[in-house]
């Protein structure tokens, strides 16, 4: 790793070189490809990523020669620019995925008033792996790279490692996200449930994310601090894993190198357990030990409190992620998978309850003699919400996984609450909470512009998920009592079609609570950008801090005190 | 080796790699001579602040 480590030797940085050579060397491979492309797909695709390589290098030839032989990756700082634009890409897919969400529940409540059939790319099956994929990968995904950014740094206090490499991986997800997300407005898709890009895009993933471990791991390497810090373990594992869920899931053989279709390399069975055990630790280790590592680190932070119980820390580390990589299974009950995976993939959900709730007791209790903060800072009470819908979608998500319970709520509107509370309430909140928290503190603000846009976030998107995971319990148990009912003769009761007209009322309330989500969400950006800008709400500030604003000495510290981006 | 070589295995010695390695890691979390490392480390989120300076 320690030629990855910024080094001044008189000649130009190893790291831009490296970076600027691969990204040139991969321009040309694909304009190799996409002149010789047997389908649109590819060749708009080849197209796009030899386009963003040329752009990559000349920006990244302009930024360096602009330096003037000033150090690029000075030691002695944090990278904090790189967590500033993790920052504004998180909401800015954050924003955009919500909003395909609040498209495609509207397209489902009238179907009649969203449906375009001479536009394919508005069809509910394209718009709906946008949809996920944006909020899951790119919204979370930048949360997840820019916090452990931020993270990392401080926990080991040391400057990331590798130079110019963690702005390749930076941009290099940006470009793995816009890949996917037009892929599959063209229809472009290997049809497994959250792995749909093609294989030439999860080449390109697996690619940045092995500079992302080697990133991470180089930046443990060169730590000041002996010990690493637990959220670093939680960040490592999230790594790890989903470097080899992503590799076994997309085992896949494409027709062609110019081709942008492939086949999966399993069949039946194994294939479906194969994706199952990639899709639930995608829910494990993307959703999960990810966003503990910002836990670990942002609430014991936010409100200066050590961890309840370090100790705990570790079990729950240990015990979660040995116990997740097995539940998979329960995903496929009442199928060709054999009887007793099947109760392995549900008794592994059972247990996991354990460590969950471990997790989130240790969460709570780091607040212990710091609860009125709950009242007077609005950041907490949304991470503290946040885990309070963990533990609750936690307690829903093994209880679902019981053979019996999984042969009602399964293909149901149940699961789909199930994931957006666990989703929306757990994900959504630790990450605007860390957010929030990053945004003040690498743009070096005292205070965020407006706590009560913080309030008003806060309530807008808690009325949402209730809305959301209410009117979903109802649609999905009626539903699933639906589908199982006889009448007297042994004939089913119901109609698919009925079940389905059944919901409109609770699609028009779920809609109603994916708006006040996005609403939340935007209501946030907007808070977040007069932040960075430095601006603070006046009506918000009491008499002393007033006079202080105004008292231009202290003014002038404050803008000396701001280094010029 | 068939699918049922390939599941006994698992359901017998997998799961007792498994009790072992998990029974490692608890051993280390409450072992007495480590206390004080993981009592300095619940704070540090606290600890750092500001910039990093030139301490290398």
């Amino acid at each position: 790793m320690s030629s990855m480590q910024s080094r001044r030797v008189g000649g130009p940085d190893f790291s831009v070189v490296s970076v600027g050579l691969f990204s040139t060397l991969l321009a040309f491979i694909t304009l190799f490809i996409a002149s010789r492309a047997l389908d649109p797909g590819m060749a708009f695709h080849a197209g796009l990523m030899t386009g963003a390589f040329v752009l990559g290098v000349i920006a990244l030839v302009f930024w360096y020669s602009g330096l003037h032989g000033k150090e690029a990756f000075d030691p002695t700082r944090y990278d904090d620019g790189i967590v500033k634009a993790g920052v504004f890409a998180s909401m800015f897919w954050g924003i955009a995925g919500l909003l395909v969400g609040v498209i495609i529940a509207l397209q489902l409540t009238y179907p009649n008033l969203f449906y375009f059939d001479q536009y394919g790319f508005t069809n509910f099956g394209r718009l709906r792996p946008l949809h996920t994929s944006a909020v899951i990968f790119a919204f979370g995904g930048n949360v997840l790279l820019s916090s452990s950014f931020y993270v990392v740094q401080r926990t080991c206090r040391t400057r990331l490692a590798g130079g110019a490499w963690p702005w390749f991986v930076f941009w290099g997800y940006q470009l793995f996200i816009v890949v996917a997300a037009t892929g599959y407005l063209m229809g472009i898709t290997q049809s497994k449930e959250y792995a749909e890009p093609e294989w030439y895009a999860d080449l390109w993933l697996t690619i940045v994310w092995v500079a992302y471990l080697f990133v991470f791991l180089g930046t443990l390497w060169k730590r000041k601090e002996p010990h690493i810090y637990v959220a670093n373990w939680f960040y490592l594992s999230f790594i790890v894993t989903i470097a080899m869920l992503h590799i076994v899931n997309n085992l896949t053989i494409p027709i062609s190198i110019f081709s942008s279709k492939s086949y999966i390399a399993m069949a039946g069975v194994q294939d479906a357990l194969t994706q199952w055990w990639y899709g639930h630790n995608a829910v494990g280790f993307f959703l999960t030990t990810g966003f503990l590592a910002i836990m670990y680190y942002f609430i014991p932070k936010r409100v200066n409190r050590p961890v309840y119980s370090y100790r705990l820390s570790i079990v729950h580390f240990w015990s979660l992620i040995f116990i997740y990589i097995w539940a998979g299974p329960h995903h496929l009950h009442y199928t060709a998978l054999p009887q007793w995976a099947q109760t392995l993939g549900m008794t592994f959900s059972l247990m996991l309850w354990m460590p969950s709730w471990g997790g989130m007791i240790n969460g709570l209790m780091t607040l212990s003699g710091a609860w009125d903060k709950l009242r007077t800072d609005p950041v907490i009470r949304m991470m503290v919400l946040s885990l309070a819908f963990y533990g609750m979608s936690t307690f829903e998500g093994p209880l679902m996984s019981v053979r019996a319970v999984n042969s009602l709520s399964h293909y149901t509107e149940w699961g789909i609450g199930h994931v957006h509370s666990g989703a929306l309430g757990w994900v959504g909140f630790i990450s605007f909470g860390a957010l929030y928290c990053m945004t003040q503190y690498v743009w070096k603000r005292e205070r965020l512009y407006s706590n009560s846009l913080v309030e008003w976030h806060f309530w807008a998107a808690t009325l949402g998920i209730v809305l959301y995971i209410t009117s979903m319990w109802v649609a999905g148990i009626m539903e699933g009592l639906m589908w199982r009912s006889y009448n007297e003769f042994g004939f089913l009761e119901y109609s698919f079609v009925e079940t389905v007209e059944a919901k409109h009322i609770a699609y028009i309330i779920r809609s109603l609570g994916g708006v006040l989500y996005l609403g939340g969400a935007i209501v946030m950006a907007y808070n977040l950008w007069r932040t960075a800008r430095g601006d603070t709400r006046i009506s918000e500030l009491n008499d002393a801090e007033r006079a202080a604003l105004n008292n231009p000495e202290k003014s002038a510290t404050d803008a000396a005190a701001q280094p010029a981006e | 080796m068939n699918y049922n070589d390939l599941s006994s295995f698992a359901q017998t010695w997998g799961l007792l790699y498994f009790v072992l390695m998990f029974a490692v890691a608890v051993a280390y979390a409450l072992w007495p001579s480590n206390k004080d490392i993981f009592k300095s480390a619940a704070s540090l989120p606290l600890e750092e602040d500001g910039e990093l300076t030139d301490d290398r």
